[in-house]
């Protein structure tokens, strides 16, 4: 059914359209001088500039390995995140904690741990099924390389990225 | 066991069995799986772990004199008892009652996983067996999903040294004891046990003794849970993305049906396949873990012609041809063929077709013997020799290694061509030997001391990079499936004995595995009628050998004497 669209009916003087004009004029005329007293300055000089300040808590950026306050690499190599990920960018070897190794009954972890971010949707699945929180998607946004081999990053790019991380849930540690 | 048969009701529809037959079993063949993880056909069953309990019920006895009521159908009433019975140690009865889907099942399930998972440790995301626990599968269906568990969880040792190639985890164990009567019942050496009573029962080996016989590999197969896990395949690789490939063991002649998981052109396990006839469900681990070879740097990659006395890698089509323009110098009687007894009868077939080519009957197999452990593990180590004595239509298949020896040493043997062998090591050949000859065409997967000594080198396929059929030490007919690819050129040991056969201006009109297959059925009467399909999985006895699997005619007896359900 069709919709009989009521329109309003202008007054002589607004269907001059003057009116309007000289106020959107004068609305551009006061950014123009705002932005040249620097007051209204909206420009962001990037790269020099970045976002991070503003990113929200839920962003998703490149997915990066995390220790936790007592230093140990939370990743058991359980290669959850390597079935989940869609676009199968992440690598995992697993290998066995050597016995003379403080964390020697947490018994696996990661050999080698590669994530390809060309390949990478930042789709956050892999922080999604991680059963040890693990792995996080951070702020990065800004992955660059100057060759596909660079664009993969490793183990140790990957706890660079990613940093320590408190408050998580420490199932390792010893039973008081 | 008579073959009488009894009528039962599982879950209120009518199935016959033999009598005799577990209840478990028959629930199995109604299609409806009963839970369980101490119950295995081929060991005795102690019903310990309680898991497989169903709700059973009897006709009522009939006072003297009185009729039961029966149905449409002509079967009696069924009393259903109050308590639950172990599916797994109880047989059938006429005209029982089974219940697997009854309220009390259901509740004796989630009562038995919940005390399971009590000290169970949620170490999943570590655990070799995730992804083909028993206990993660009945936890998904019959668990609470939640623990109403508050006090602490008994510890126990883990990571322990039991022997060798197995590694016990204490804490995993549901004490279903599988592992335990496997050593005792199938092995004969009963190192493992149970210790301590209630929670704080653990596995543990015997003092001073270690779980080191070539089957210890088994119990972490047959482990139900990750309390035993292989040294060597532990933290590999997660088990669900390994590819699943049914073949057969070619360490030696019994062929024990295996599965190759392999992820990306990678073998990462071997596990026994049951074969009732072959293997059961075990394997030796001498030949499991024989696999490690074939990922290894000293893979042949392409094909080597020697040139001034250096090697060059060079395409098929050139290496053939060279091969081919040097063997029709020679005449029939100057050239040797050395087969291996670890090809498959469809590469025979083209290795007697070279021969016939070349016009030679100087051809042998290579003799590859040890000591049978009178278990699974056959005198002759390779893998079809009964496949080179049929296919090749020799009743001596080694007799003429010598003949190509003193050929060598006197100059009558000319030409040799090595297929799939390595003479100098595993033949007693030496290189000053080969040296004798003319021109030495050998094939392998791997560099080796008589490719050293050849003038051309193809590499042919390893075991699990070919398909083909092998017959086995009892004349049974199995098939070898091709796992993974070979490394680099490599090509399938019948691919490139049918080029050479062209190169050598002999077209067979053969392009694939099949067509050779129909070649067979065609050519020998042993073979009539057969299709692939046909000999399927399991194979299919072909000949008669007169030869026995000891472990086999031992599982046959215990069958016979309702011990196992087999």
């Amino acid at each position: 059914m069709a919709i009989v669209v009521k329109r309003p009916k202008l007054k002589w003087w607004e269907q001059l359209y003057l009116p309007a004009i000289f106020k959107g004029l004068g609305i551009t005329l006061r950014h123009f001088f705002r932005t040249l007293s620097g007051e209204g300055k909206v420009t962001m000089q990037y790269p020099e500039e970045k976002w991070n300040d503003q990113l929200p808590e839920y962003y998703r950026g490149a997915p990066a390995l995390v220790t936790d306050e007592q230093d140990r690499e939370r990743c058991v190599a359980c290669q959850l995140c390597e079935f989940i990920c869609p676009p199968r960018a992440i690598t995992i070897h697993p290998e066995e904690i050597p016995g003379d190794d403080k964390w020697a009954k947490v018994e696996k972890r990661p050999k080698t741990f590669e994530i390809d971010m060309i390949r990478c949707i930042y789709c956050g699945l892999c922080e999604e099924v991680c059963p040890e929180q693990a792995i996080f998607l951070r702020k990065d946004y800004a992955i660059t390389g100057t060759s596909r081999a660079e664009m993969v990053h490793d183990k140790n790019r990957l706890y660079e990225i990613g940093g320590k991380r408190v408050g998580l849930v420490n199932k390792w540690n010893e039973l008081k | 066991m008579s073959e009488e048969l009894v009528s039962v009701q599982i879950d209120g529809e009518w199935h016959q069995f033999p009598k005799g037959t577990r209840m478990i079993e028959a629930c199995r063949q109604a299609g409806r799986e009963v839970p369980h993880y101490c119950y295995h056909p081929k060991l005795s069953s102690p019903g310990n772990c309680r898991m497989c309990l169903v709700e059973m019920g009897m006709p009522p006895r009939p006072k003297p004199g009185e009729e039961l009521p029966l149905d449409e159908a002509g079967h009696p009433p069924i009393q259903w008892m109050p308590r639950p019975v172990i599916a797994c140690a109880n047989t059938v009865a006429p005209n029982m009652g089974i219940r697997t889907d009854s309220p009390l099942t259901n509740a004796c399930r989630q009562g038995v996983m919940e005390l399971l998972l009590i000290n169970h440790p949620l170490d999943c995301p570590i655990c070799d067996q995730a992804g083909e626990c028993s206990l993660q599968e009945f936890s998904v269906e019959h668990g609470r999903g939640e623990s109403r568990f508050r006090e602490q969880k008994v510890k126990k040792p883990k990571n322990v040294d039991i022997g060798p190639r197995v590694r016990l985890d204490d804490e995993r164990c549901i004490m279903c004891s599988r592992c335990i009567r496997f050593t005792d019942e199938i092995a004969d050496d009963p190192v493992l046990g149970f210790t301590d009573r209630g929670s704080h029962t653990v596995l543990t080996v015997h003092p001073g003794q270690q779980l080191a016989n070539n089957y210890s590999l088994n119990t972490v197969d047959i482990c139900p849970v990750g309390a035993l896990t292989s040294n060597d395949f532990r933290f590999q690789m997660r088990v669900w993305f390994l590819k699943e490939t049914n073949t057969i063991d070619t360490n030696c002649a019994t062929g024990a049906n295996i599965v190759v998981y392999s992820r990306e052109n990678v073998i990462y396990r071997i596990t026994p396949r049951q074969n009732n006839e072959v293997n059961s469900d075990w394997m030796p681990d001498s030949h499991r873990l024989n696999f490690h070879w074939i990922n290894s740097e000293l893979r042949l990659t392409a094909p080597l012609v020697r040139e001034n006395g250096v090697f060059r890698e060079c395409s098929w089509a050139e290496s053939l041809q060279v091969a081919a323009d040097r063997l029709r110098s020679y005449a029939g009687g100057d050239i040797a063929i050395i087969v291996s007894a670890r090809l498959t009868n469809e590469e025979l077939l083209m290795a007697k077709r070279l021969a016939a080519l070349l016009g030679t009957d100087l051809i042998a197999a290579v003799p590859r013997t040890g000591e049978a452990d009178n278990y699974l593990v056959s005198a002759d180590r390779n893998p079809n020799m009964n496949g080179v004595k049929l296919i090749l239509g020799l009743d001596d298949p080694v007799a003429k290694l010598g003949e190509i020896r003193s050929g060598l040493a006197g100059g009558t043997v000319r030409a040799l061509i090595v297929l799939q062998e390595n003479v100098i090591d595993d033949a007693g050949f030496t290189a000053e030997e080969l040296g004798r000859a003319d021109f030495v065409l050998s094939t392998y997967p791997l560099a080796n001391p008589t490719a050293d000594a050849s003038d051309v080198v193809l590499p042919g396929a390893c075991w699990a990079e070919k398909s083909g059929t092998m017959i086995n030490v009892t004349g049974r007919l199995q098939r070898l499936k091709r796992a993974i690819d070979g490394p680099g050129l490599t090509l399938e040991p019948w691919e490139l004995l049918r080029d050479l056969i062209q190169a050598l201006g002999g077209g067979n009109g053969i392009y694939s595995a099949d067509e050779l297959f129909k070649q067979l059925t065609h050519d020998y009467p042993e073979f009539a009628g057969l299709t692939l399909s046909q000999v399927g999985d399991l194979g299919v006895p072909l000949i008669e050998t007169g030869q026995t699997i000891p472990l086999i005619e031992r599982e046959r007896e215990r069958k016979a004497r309702g011990i196992i359900v087999g």
